[in-house]
């Protein structure tokens, strides 16, 4: 017997290795293609109305003379509120959840539960909102009623991920810490956490970029979006990017769908950026692990 | 077949002689003692690890522990500062002494007790922070102290471990550049900057080269001027070179809690043992 190794023999297999890999690159240039086309869509349709009065200027009920001051102002403020709330609890959360809870029987629900909070609908969160901070508290339609429910809302994903980087950091690690005498909170404050921070920052900076685009939850908790005014404190009636893109988008003038893509293409930017910060992150962070 | 009984029925008496003469046999050549066991046991769970563990460990000498994989000679290594309560689910009976006081106790500070007894990695382990970093965590840990103070113990310690030299000029470059001996004597280094009483050292030199586990040994060996020294070894040549006493520890069977068959003088051991189990461990027909 002489191995047969003419060409042709197992030409059916290769067909179908062929039409697998041309499967795949079809899933791909659909995807992308599409993609790309709606990218295209709004470049062509937004970059014209891109102006330096564009982001001085008020909304108008003049397209042209409209512009996305008070949003942006709207968006930074409540960023920056929704980060101060989900950083320091969602981290103090997944600390306790790896390093003190152990494998209880009410740790493993907890952990359960976190992971399914991830996957409840943003308009869940909205309504949430709208009857504790805006109703019950007495938040009113505020930028802090607006960063609260952005907390809620991003909180189970940076929990989740904290987690994640908290475990990945060696065992031998922590026994190392704990045989020379460390406490719990020693080990957790010099070894654990130095370790994890890239990978934790990684998650929260993934978790802001979901918030800044996230508009049901503002609409639900009726977040204004005829604004003259930036907001003066936490308490302000707000506007922010995606509410205002909403808003321009169904009325009926084009000149407004314009701006609208204009708008899109400020939001991008800042989502761009924070993703970019995140893969740098995650990047430097394998590298140091290699090493 | 019978003859083999034959020699275990001859065996018998003469090992329960010797467990009733063994702890002054001890005490006669050893001077004081550091460290005592008794009754040790330890539960992984369901699993008992370690059984009935009682022995004495001499002050400034190095005592090695040997024996089979699975016979517990880590788990006893870990319940001597009490690393073992790091798994979960782990249950201490019996007791241990370090100068005459109990550890196994509420009385006592972990964080304590670990400084007075450092533990020493297989695999070395140091922080993913700055050679100086690592050295200087213990006593970061232990209370506030100024920048020259810090600079006098990483010096010192680095030292003593033999590391100093290869080192000096790269203090504040990450510990994970060096080599993997040069990685266990800066885990050294980073223990006896808590000054340490007590050394717990588990198999430090099996995942290293010849050469660095030579370096290893010979510090071993200028360490036990100021402490004791456990050490558990896979390796017998390492076993009689460095130390001073061994134990040997031994699960008769797969799943059978580890116990102590025999300790004594690590010449008696390797040369005459008392007990057949011990002989045929060191003459490589099992383990």
């Amino acid at each position: 017997m002489n191995a047969n190794l003419s060409a042709g023999q197992s030409s059916t297999r290769k067909v179908k290795d062929r039409l697998f890999q041309a499967l795949c690159i079809g899933a791909i240039i659909f995807s992308l293609g599409a993609l790309a086309g709606l990218l295209l869509d709004v470049v062509i349709s937004g970059l014209p109305s891109l102006s330096w009065h564009f982001f001085t200027n008020f909304a108008s009920r003049f397209p042209e003379k409209a512009g996305i001051k008070a949003a942006i102002y709207g968006t930074l403020w409540m960023m920056s509120l929704t980060a101060s709330f989900c950083i320091p609890i969602g981290i103090a959360t997944a600390i306790y959840l790896e390093e003190y809870a152990g494998d209880s029987r009410l740790a493993r629900i907890i952990k359960l539960n976190i992971a399914n909070l991830a996957g409840v609908p943003s308009i869940v969160y909205g309504f949430l909102g709208l009857a504790i901070f805006v109703r019950m508290l007495q938040f009113d339609r505020s930028v802090l009623s607006g960063a609260l429910t952005m907390a809620l809302l991003v909180m189970p994903i940076v929990i989740v991920s904290a987690q994640e980087a908290i475990r990945a950091v060696p065992l031998s690690l922590r026994e190392g810490s704990y045989a020379l005498g460390a406490t719990r909170w020693q080990t957790t404050r010099r070894v654990v956490l130095p370790a994890a921070v890239s990978g934790i920052a990684t998650g929260v900076i993934l978790a802001l970029s979901r918030a800044i685009g996230e508009t049901a939850p503002l609409i639900m908790i009726g977040a204004l979006t005829f604004i003259a005014f930036v907001p003066d404190g936490p308490m302000a009636p707000f506007t922010a990017l995606p509410i205002q893109i909403f808003n321009w988008i169904s009325r009926p003038q084009a000149g407004f769908h314009d701006i609208a893509a204009a708008a899109v293409l400020v939001l991008l930017l800042f989502i761009f950026i924070m993703n970019a910060a995140a893969s740098i992150l995650r990047h430097r962070y394998d590298r140091r692990w290699q090493d | 077949m019978t003859v083999k009984t034959k020699e275990v029925v001859q065996l018998e008496p003469l090992v329960d002689v010797s467990h009733l003469i063994e702890p002054p046999a001890i005490e006669i050549d050893s001077g004081p003692i550091k460290m005592r066991a008794e009754g040790l046991r330890v539960d992984y769970g369901k699993f008992q690890a370690l059984k009935d563990v009682t022995v004495q460990l001499p002050e400034k000498r190095i005592t090695a522990i040997i024996g089979p994989s699975g016979c517990g000679k880590s788990t006893f290594l870990k319940a001597l500062n009490r690393m073992v309560e790091l798994v979960p689910d782990t249950q201490v009976g019996g007791q241990v002494w370090i100068d005459g006081q109990p550890i196994y106790s509420d009385q006592i500070d972990l964080a304590a007790l670990r400084m007075a007894i450092g533990y020493i990695f297989q695999r070395p382990n140091p922080f993913p922070a700055s050679i100086y970093d690592n050295v200087a965590y213990g006593p970061r840990i232990r209370r506030r102290h100024t920048r020259a103070e810090l600079d006098q113990i990483v010096e010192t310690m680095l030292k003593q471990a033999a590391l100093w030299n290869d080192v000096k000029d790269k203090l504040r470059q990450s510990a994970h550049n060096l080599s993997g001996g040069q990685q266990q004597r800066l885990c050294i280094a980073r223990s006896l900057a808590v000054t340490p009483h007590v050394l717990l050292m588990d198999e430090p030199c099996s995942a290293l080269d010849p050469i660095s586990s030579q370096k290893i040994e010979d510090l071993i060996s200028e360490l036990k001027e100021k402490l004791t020294v456990v050490i558990v070894t896979h390796n017998m040549q390492q076993a009689s070179r460095v130390s001073d006493y061994t134990g040997f520890f031994l699960a008769e069977h797969t799943g059978d809690p580890g116990e102590l068959v025999e300790f004594g003088a690590t010449s008696h051991i390797f040369t005459s043992p008392k007990d057949k189990r011990t002989e045929d461990f060191i003459t490589g027909r099992f383990g």
